[in-house]
């Protein structure tokens, strides 16, 4: 059945089908018969990396769960599992996932293709670090089983490898013991872009970090935001609030943008209001510490379904880069500066610092990263192209799960192991058989 | 049962609605046997369902065209399970068995023959326990004959008519049985047809429905998952066979 696949930030959209089976062999079988296919897990990567160029092959119906080993925190599971079914079966028993993304409806494959971080990349690494080992399906349909001992090559190309290298079928990923699902947060102000950098250094101890940026400031309150940091709650921390369950259950999402939402409505003006309001009491909670339910904490945006639609039917880009820490002050200043600038509206503006990655193509890299969402205007378009050059300038990358868009030299400079990975595909034989519009789009 | 695990047994359990009752039985604390006839494919379910609930889960395999595997079967579970559900069906092809006896007979016996023998053997042990409830899942499509499906139809229009019989017959006694009736549900069954949204059921409302009639206190006897499904049934009810005949459904 023929419907339209595109990314979360519905940009760009393409005609075709989504292929589904529960069964792995028939996947196999599939995948083996066709070019240039790509497996898609939830879809929410922004861009076009989870659309084929002919053929995109779903993950979703292999979402069974094999075995958990509550000594060791080892967890097996399908790779279509999505992670707000692990987080459900498993917060209320007391463990947790190394590493989360910021939406809970990512598959653990797409996690694993995309190495996702978290906000505490600064401390933990990515997603690829916690991955102990997985079985991939090679181009000829052959399945191996990778880790950091066995096929390391493979193993790294795959972590962070946007599905390039073949099909993840199986993983197994460390969680950890977690006393509570409650998040004990501290917010503090930071009054310009120079101040949000400092107090991101001092937390720097704790486990999670991470900045929201009111994009629309400007002058000398360039860069004003508000920097959250938690870390998880003790029973000690909770046992205080006797009406707080030790181990809640996820939020039950209430609220939902209804598709047809007009993109005008996401404004200067109401974006503006918004952001003075959000910092306005992020300001007078400051610097108390607060409990935060976990999902809260790590997922807020998942509380409202769907708000891909808040920028309308034309979709939305996301700009996510990371820059080196040497001048990341006078480069991030300069991005912002350009945004601001620019007048263009973001409904949502995060920094936070991270540190190496574990894959050839994983994006983080020791600094500070930003993201930023813009709606898909031809405008928005050469904006960016300007963001890039002072990117690349600066020696960052721009992030390939968010992409839709960036220059095949933008990437090419970003990425200095682009071809070690080219040269491992190459060996597979996995360019005539795995190819995503994002490959083709940058050259991988 | 006193802080004592129950167990559910579910047959068919690598169908969409079976694995899902599985699901939300174990999430509520039961322990669970699951019964299919892959091994193999009822073990990747059996990993799943004790991996995410926690509780404990067997395997065991059954065709359920083998009937005098039954009672062999029986015998060999943990225990008697304290509720049973199947969740067997076979959609087959209406075009095919209008010429292939063979595939004709499969839709047959795979709908009706095997599950209501089944059935049949399970409400023997639960009266001389005393308790149990039994779950079969039938179909809407039981409730008139239609030509685009009525093979299978009136295989599952006889398990109905076997199961109402069957309640009628221990109305008197503790044991409940309930037949389900889903309509439309998201499954593998119906993978290739284009279903109309507000009609059609994922598998786990199915799962839910069934929990809440069986477990509950007041549990119907007929469940529809949907409410505009029982609505759609009794206005067909009422259409006479003169009229019913001529509609293209």
């Amino acid at each position: 059945m023929s419907a339209k696949i595109e990314g979360w930030g519905r940009y760009p959209s393409q005609e075709g089908e989504v292929w589904e089976t529960q069964n792995l062999q028939a996947l196999v079988q599939k995948m083996t018969s066709q070019r240039e296919v790509i497996i898609r897990g939830n879809g929410r990567s922004y861009g076009d990396a989870a659309i084929g160029e002919k053929t995109t092959l779903s993950s979703r119906g292999l979402n069974r769960m094999k075995h958990f080993d509550p000594q060791t925190g080892l967890l097996t599971l399908e790779a279509g599992v999505l992670l707000v079914d692990v987080l459900n079966c498993f917060t209320r028993r007391g463990f947790f996932p190394c590493v989360v993304p910021g939406t809970k409806f990512v598959t653990i494959g797409g996690m694993i293709a995309a190495d996702v971080h978290g906000k505490n990349h600064h401390r933990d690494g990515g997603f690829g670090h916690y991955v102990s080992s997985l079985q991939l399906i090679l181009p000829d349909g052959a399945q191996t089983t990778c880790s950091p001992g066995e096929n390391p090559q493979l193993f790294q190309a795959t972590i962070g490898g946007m599905g390039l290298t073949g099909i993840i079928s199986q993983a197994t990923i460390r969680m950890k013991p977690i006393e509570t699902g409650w998040v004990a947060q501290k917010t503090f102000v930071a009054s310009d872009i120079s101040q949000a950098l400092d107090i991101l250094k001092r937390t720097d101890e704790a486990p999670y970090s991470v900045a929201w940026i009111d994009c629309l400031a400007q002058g000398s309150s360039l860069g004003r935001s508000l920097i959250f940091a938690g870390e998880h709650a003790s029973r000690d921390d909770v046992s205080g609030s006797s009406d707080m369950a030790l181990f809640p259950d996820a939020r039950r999402a209430r609220v939902s943008v209804p598709p047809g939402f007009p993109g005008w409505a996401l404004n200067r003006t109401t974006v503006a209001s918004f952001n003075e309001f959000y910092f306005r009491a992020g300001e007078r909670k400051a610097p108390d510490a607060e409990l935060i339910h976990w999902d809260s904490f790590f997922f807020p945006l998942d509380s409202i379904l769907s708000w891909n639609r808040l920028y309308g039917r034309r979709g939305f880009l996301q700009h996510q880069c990371v820059v080196p820490d040497n001048n990341s002050l006078s480069v991030l200043g300069e991005i912002l500066e350009r945004f601001a600038r620019s007048r263009r509206a973001s409904f949502l503006a995060v920094l936070k610092r991270l540190k190496g990655g574990n894959g050839f193509l994983s994006f983080p890299a020791p600094g500070y990263t930003l993201a930023l969402d813009l709606p898909a205007t031809p405008d928005v378009f050469v904006l960016l192209e300007e963001i890039d050059a002072i990117v690349v300038k600066a020696g960052g990358r721009i992030y390939l799960a968010k992409d839709a868009r960036q220059a095949r030299h933008t990437f090419e400079a970003g990425y200095p192991r682009l071809d070690q990975f080219k040269q491992l595909r190459r060996s597979l034989g996995a360019e005539a058989r795995f190819q995503s519009r994002l490959s083709r789009r940058l050259g991988i | 049962m006193n802080g004592e695990q129950r167990l559910l047994l579910v047959i068919g359990a690598t169908s969409d609605i079976g694995r899902a009752a599985a699901l939300h039985y174990a999430s509520e604390g039961w322990s669970v046997c699951l019964a299919a006839r892959s091994m193999r494919a009822v073990q990747r379910e059996a990993d799943d369902i004790a991996t995410r609930t926690g509780r404990t889960v067997s395997c065991h395999v059954l065709d359920i065209l083998d009937a005098a595997s039954f009672e062999p079967f029986l015998d060999h579970l943990p225990r008697l399970p304290d509720t049973a559900i199947c969740a067997v069906g076979m959609l087959g092809d209406q075009s095919i068995s209008k010429t292939d006896f063979v595939h004709a007979c499969l839709i047959m016996r795979t709908n009706f023959e095997g599950p209501a023998l089944l059935l049949n053997l399970l409400s023997h042990r639960f009266k001389i326990r005393g308790s149990g409830a039994l779950v079969g899942v039938s179909s809407v499509a039981g409730d008139r004959g239609r030509a685009s499906n009525y093979v299978y139809g009136a295989a599952k229009a006889g398990l109905s008519t076997f199961l109402s019989g069957l309640r009628n017959e221990l109305s008197s006694s503790a044991i409940r049985i309930i037949t389900v009736k889903p309509g439309f549900v998201r499954t593998k069954m119906t993978a290739h047809m284009r279903l109309p949204p507000v009609l059609t059921a994922e598998p786990e409302e199915v799962a839910a429905a069934i929990f809440n009639a069986a477990q509950g206190r007041k549990g119907r006897d007929i469940v529809y998952v949907r409410w505009i499904w029982r609505f759609i049934m009794i206005v067909m009810s009422f259409v006479p066979e003169a009229l019913f005949k001529r509609l293209r459904l």
